[in-house]
């Protein structure tokens, strides 16, 4: 991240050097590691008893998919969001965006955290709890309309009071007239 | 590396600095430890120190320092922790997956290893973030019934959880006096504080300085919102999720609010209407199991008595006000139960004057928790009871006809249902 500027003979040389002697680093830092990874340690051999290739890739694998799954999907799906928004021709920081962006947040939120329920997943609810499964998919439905509908009502109320919005679009223009490139 | 960085993204979002991601910061600081401290609660509250039954991670070692007995009183104490335990592992998501978002840069770092140092830091980086989501993913299946994980929620959950402490005490270590620095930063323009930064509309909204920290983006995108409008998305997940799953907790009138929460509603009305952990037919238990042919059992020493059911309905019988609550972090209110104090049953066998502790037995033929112990002083309590009947009905089959055990403060497992032996004072118990 430090080195923007160098040629990239001196960057090839960093980072390609793996047979030079690597710096070893604060020795303060070090110590501190060393002691956390003693206790990871500890757990870690616990944690590993039994299924341990599976529950690897249970570890590892929940640090993946967020980083290249997760990340990249929602990065993606704000980008395409920012850029239908810039299509209208107005500043970025006037346009609808959040009123979409906040509703489907709140929706895909609740998706991700009771998804084994809402889109039914195969397992013991019904049996162990005596309880109806199949209501979770309306419901979640049934609520994300309702911040849908909560969230237009916001930007109609913030439409409405025009005066002010209009000033504020003169302003956010005049500030990014210098320097205002946008999103790829 | 120039084919590398050709395929790594540009994060541009003007948001991203020090001052954003120390908010989340403080948040997590607050929040996991006390997830922390009610997870390793809920594991005493098992008395694991008692018998291997109870037990789900007998080879612990040291990871069981803290162990004590746990109390009956108050009588709604793990209804209290392993509520907050679950709900606010549930409200924590939405500020895990901003804090996670607010130092994406930093997770496609190059180059990848700078020193000896840097790389075991980004190894225990691994370590926090694996672990992390391990104990969000499994936790937050576990309470929807959904096992997918790899092998017994108890261990995964309970190892994978002092994996993580390790990692995270580790980050706060070398991160704390960073993020006290950015918060605690006074100026107009940048660095900025909290109350100004309440203030400033996303038109006003600048990209920090850059820092030594690399969060800062080069070359910021103008802002679609503001730090504010940032922070208040955040909360607001917290709030809707906090809404559509408290209510299995609090209880009462408030259940029906947890619309999404997997005992959000009550399975039936009546004296019997309340949330169910684990019915008849989940238990394999069969008509015949708790049937005229149902006998208790009370063993102690090396006296028995077998005993019908109308025979312990004869016994002297008590009420007392409890709940159930369940590791899943949903409970019930108080539920009238009435039946045989477990001192009085102890004295049936001789052992009246200093009850031991006991070993529940039920009809349930497989599954766990189908055997567990109390201790002496869960035996003792008065109001803890071989329960015969709660709210002025009989027991319904899926709550443990013909009788049950009901202890207060004891986790929803502990409660055996359809109770057939009670071993008390046994010297080896049963494995």
């Amino acid at each position: 991240m430090a080195h923007v500027t160098g040629g990239t003979r001196r960057r090839r040389r960093r980072f390609g050097g793996f047979g030079r002697r690597m710096p070893l680093g604060s020795p303060r830092v070090l110590l501190l590691l060393l002691a956390s990874f003693a206790l990871c340690g500890y757990a870690g051999v616990r944690l590993l008893r039994g299924e341990w290739v599976a529950i690897l890739i249970w570890f590892a694998g929940a640090a993946l998919l967020h980083d290249l799954v997760l990340v990249p999907l929602y990065t993606l799906g704000d980008r395409a969001l920012q850029a239908a928004a810039r299509r209208r021709g107005r500043p970025l920081a006037r346009t609808g965006v959040p009123y979409v962006r906040v509703p489907v947040f709140l929706s895909l939120l609740m998706l991700l955290v009771y998804w084994p329920l809402v889109l039914r997943a195969p397992g013991p609810y019904q049996e162990a709890t005596g309880l109806d499964p199949d209501v979770f998919l309306g419901r979640w439905l049934l609520i994300s309309a309702v911040i849908c509908a909560l969230s237009a009502l916001c930007a109609l109320a913030a439409a409405v009071r025009k005066p002010e919005l209009r000033e504020r679009v003169r302003e956010s223009r005049m500030g990014r007239r210098k320097g205002g490139r946008s999103a790829p | 590396m120039n084919v590398f960085t050709r395929f790594l993204p540009r994060w541009r979002s003007p948001l991203r600095g020090p001052w954003l991601t120390s908010v989340f910061a403080v948040a997590l600081l607050v929040g996991i430890p006390v997830l922390f401290v009610t997870g390793l609660l809920s594991y005493a509250a098992y008395n694991p120190e008692l018998t291997p039954v109870n037990d789900k991670t007998p080879d612990k070692g040291l990871l069981g320092f803290y162990l004590f007995s746990w109390p009956t009183h108050p009588y709604w104490l793990y209804r209290l922790t392993q509520g907050v335990h679950v709900t606010l592992g549930i409200v924590l998501v939405p500020v895990l997956l901003a804090k996670l978002w607010s130092v994406v840069p930093k997770l496609f770092e190059l180059p990848p290893v700078r020193s000896v140092v840097h790389g075991l830091e980004r190894l225990s980086l691994l370590l926090l973030v694996g672990g992390a989501l391990f104990e969000f993913v499994t936790g937050v299946l576990n309470v929807q019934l959904q096992y997918l994980f790899p092998g017994s929620f108890y261990p995964l959950h309970f190892y994978g959880a002092w994996v993580f402490i390790g990692a995270f005490l580790a980050h706060v270590a070398l991160r704390l006096p960073r993020t006290v620095r950015t918060l605690r930063r006074r100026s107009l323009r940048d660095p900025r504080d909290l109350r100004t930064e309440l203030r400033t509309p996303a038109a006003r909204t600048r990209p920090e300085l850059p820092d030594a920290t690399g969060l800062v983006p080069r070359d910021p995108a103008p802002p679609t919102t503001s730090r504010r409008g940032a922070l208040a998305m955040v909360g607001l997940g917290s709030l809707t999720l906090f809404v559509v799953t408290a209510g299995q907790s609090i209880g009462g009138s408030l259940r029906g609010t947890a619309l999404l929460a997997p005992h959000g509603r009550d399975p039936g009305s009546g004296p019997n209407g309340f949330q169910i952990n684990k019915g008849m037919r989940s238990a394999r238990i069969q008509e015949r199991d708790i049937g005229p042919d149902w006998r208790l059992t009370v063993r102690g020493g090396a006296r028995r008595s077998v005993l019908t059911r109308p025979q312990v309905a004869r016994l002297p019988r008590h009420t007392a006000a409890l709940p159930i609550a369940c590791v899943e972090g949903w409970s019930t209110s108080d539920q009238e139960w009435e039946g045989v104090r477990l001192a009085d049953l102890a004295a049936l066998v001789g052992l009246g004057d200093a009850p031991p502790a006991v070993f529940v037995e039920s009809v349930q033929r497989q599954g766990s928790f189908r055997m567990v112990a109390l201790s002496a002083e869960q035996v003792r309590d008065p109001r803890s009871l071989l329960a015969l009947r709660v709210n002025g009905a009989d027991l319904s089959p899926d709550h443990g006809y013909p009788a049950r055990v009901i202890v207060p403060g004891a986790p929803g497992v502990m409660n055996t249902k359809w109770v057939r032996q009670l071993n008390f004072g046994e010297s080896t118990w049963p494995t």
